[in-house]
C-alpha cells in the first residue's frame, strides 16, 4: 500500500492513541480538517492493508500483576514451523509468538513465544503446556526469564513522506 | 489499582479490533452489556491507572517503511554494565532485556530501513568487541493472549 501525506498526517495523529470519546474518529478528523468518514476509510484501508494491525488496548503486563516474562524458545523442524507455529500463537496465555532464524551452532531455537505469570511457578507451568503441545516436534527447548528491563522507550515510527 | 470482572472483560474485549464506526465504544459497550459511557470512564481509569499503556491503532512500522530486529549478545558479566551503557546509547535499540542465560542481552533495534539494521548491529560489535546475534521475524502467529477472566 501507498501511504500519502494525508495518511501520514493520520498516522502522526494517532500514533500516541486515540482520544477515549465517543466519537473518536470524528474528533481526530476535526484535528486534520478532514470528514470522519474520510477517517474511517482510511484507517479501514491501512488496516485492510496491514500498516494498522490492529486498533486495541496495550495492557501493561507488569500492571497487571504478570511480572515474570519467560521467552520460551523451541527448536521445531522447519517444515512444520508453520503450522506449530500456529498453535502455539493461539494459546491463550501466549502474548507473542514468532518463527526466527537460528543462529548455529550457538543458537538452534526458530520458534518463540513469550508467557507472562505472577510467579515462577506459573511460567514453568506455561512453558510445560506448550511442550506438552508440541512434543517430540521440538528437538529442544529453553526459557529465558528476564531480569530486568535494561531500556524501554516507545516505538519511534517512521516519518519519511 | 483494582479491577472487576467488568474491566477484565473490557480488558480482553478491547486487546481485539475496535470496529472502525462512528460510535465504535457505543458497538463494544452493547457487546459487553454496559454503556458508552460506562466504557469510555472505566477506559479513562485503566489507562490513568496505568492497566493499558495506550488506546489506538497498532502500526506495522515494516509496512511503514521502517524495520526492527531482535538482537541478542553474549555478554561476560563482569563487563554488562559498560556494554549496556554501549547498546543502551544506540537510540535505535529500543527495548533492552536482561535475560537469565549465556545470551544476557536481548534487545530490539529498530531503524527507518533494513540496511540500518545491520549497520547499528555491526557499529555495537566493534564499540563492544562482542558478537550481535540478529533474530529478525520470519513470521509472526496470532495473538491469543487473553487476561484471566
Amino acid at each position: 500500500m501507498r501511504l500519502d501525506a494525508t495518511d501520514r498526517a493520520l498516522i502522526a495523529e494517532t500514533q500516541a492513541g486515540l482520544p477515549l470519546v465517543p466519537a473518536p474518529f470524528a474528533e481526530v478528523a476535526e484535528r486534520l480538517g478532514l470528514s470522519e468518514d474520510e477517517v474511517i476509510r482510511r484507517m479501514g484501508a491501512m488496516r485492510a492493508a496491514g500498516v494498522i494491525r490492529r486498533i486495541a488496548a496495550a495492557p501493561n503486563h507488569y500492571a497487571l500483576g504478570l511480572g515474570f516474562n519467560g521467552m520460551t524458545v523451541w527448536d521445531v523442524a522447519d517444515e512444520r514451523a508453520e503450522e506449530l507455529g500456529a498453535q502455539v500463537g493461539a494459546l491463550d496465555f501466549v502474548s507473542h509468538c514468532y518463527l526466527r532464524p537460528r543462529a548455529l551452532p550457538h543458537w538452534p531455537y526458530n520458534l518463540f513465544a513469550m508467557v507472562h505469570g505472577t510467579s515462577r511457578a506459573e511460567v514453568d507451568e506455561k512453558r510445560a503446556t506448550i511442550r506438552a503441545l508440541l512434543g517430540p516436534a521440538s528437538a529442544a527447548d529453553e526459557m529465558l526469564l528476564s531480569r530486568r528491563i535494561l531500556k524501554k522507550t516507545g516505538l519511534r515510527l517512521a516519518r519519511k513522506e | 489499582m483494582d479491577i472487576d470482572a467488568l474491566d477484565r472483560a473490557i480488558l480482553n474485549r478491547l486487546h481485539e479490533d475496535l470496529p472502525l464506526v462512528p460510535r465504535p465504544f457505543a458497538a463494544v459497550a452493547a457487546e459487553l452489556g454496559t454503556d458508552e459511557a460506562e466504557l469510555l470512564a472505566r477506559l479513562a481509569r485503566l489507562r490513568a491507572g496505568g492497566i493499558i499503556t495506550r488506546f489506538g491503532p497498532f502500526f506495522d512500522a515494516e509496512a511503514l517503511g521502517g524495520a526492527f530486529c531482535l538482537c541478542a549478545m553474549a555478554v561476560p558479566p563482569e563487563r554488562f554494565e559498560e556494554v549496556m551503557t554501549r547498546v543502551n546509547a544506540h537510540p535505535e535499540v529500543a527495548h533492552n532485556y536482561e535475560r537469565d542465560h549465556s545470551l544476557n542481552m536481548w534487545f530490539v533495534l529498530a531503524t527507518e530501513t533494513r540496511e540500518e539494521i545491520d549497520a547499528v548491529a555491526d557499529r555495537i560489535e566493534e564499540e563492544t568487541g562482542l558478537d550481535v546475534f540478529r533474530f529478525p521475524k520470519l513470521r509472526e502467529f496470532f495473538i491469543g493472549f487473553r487476561v484471566a477472566a
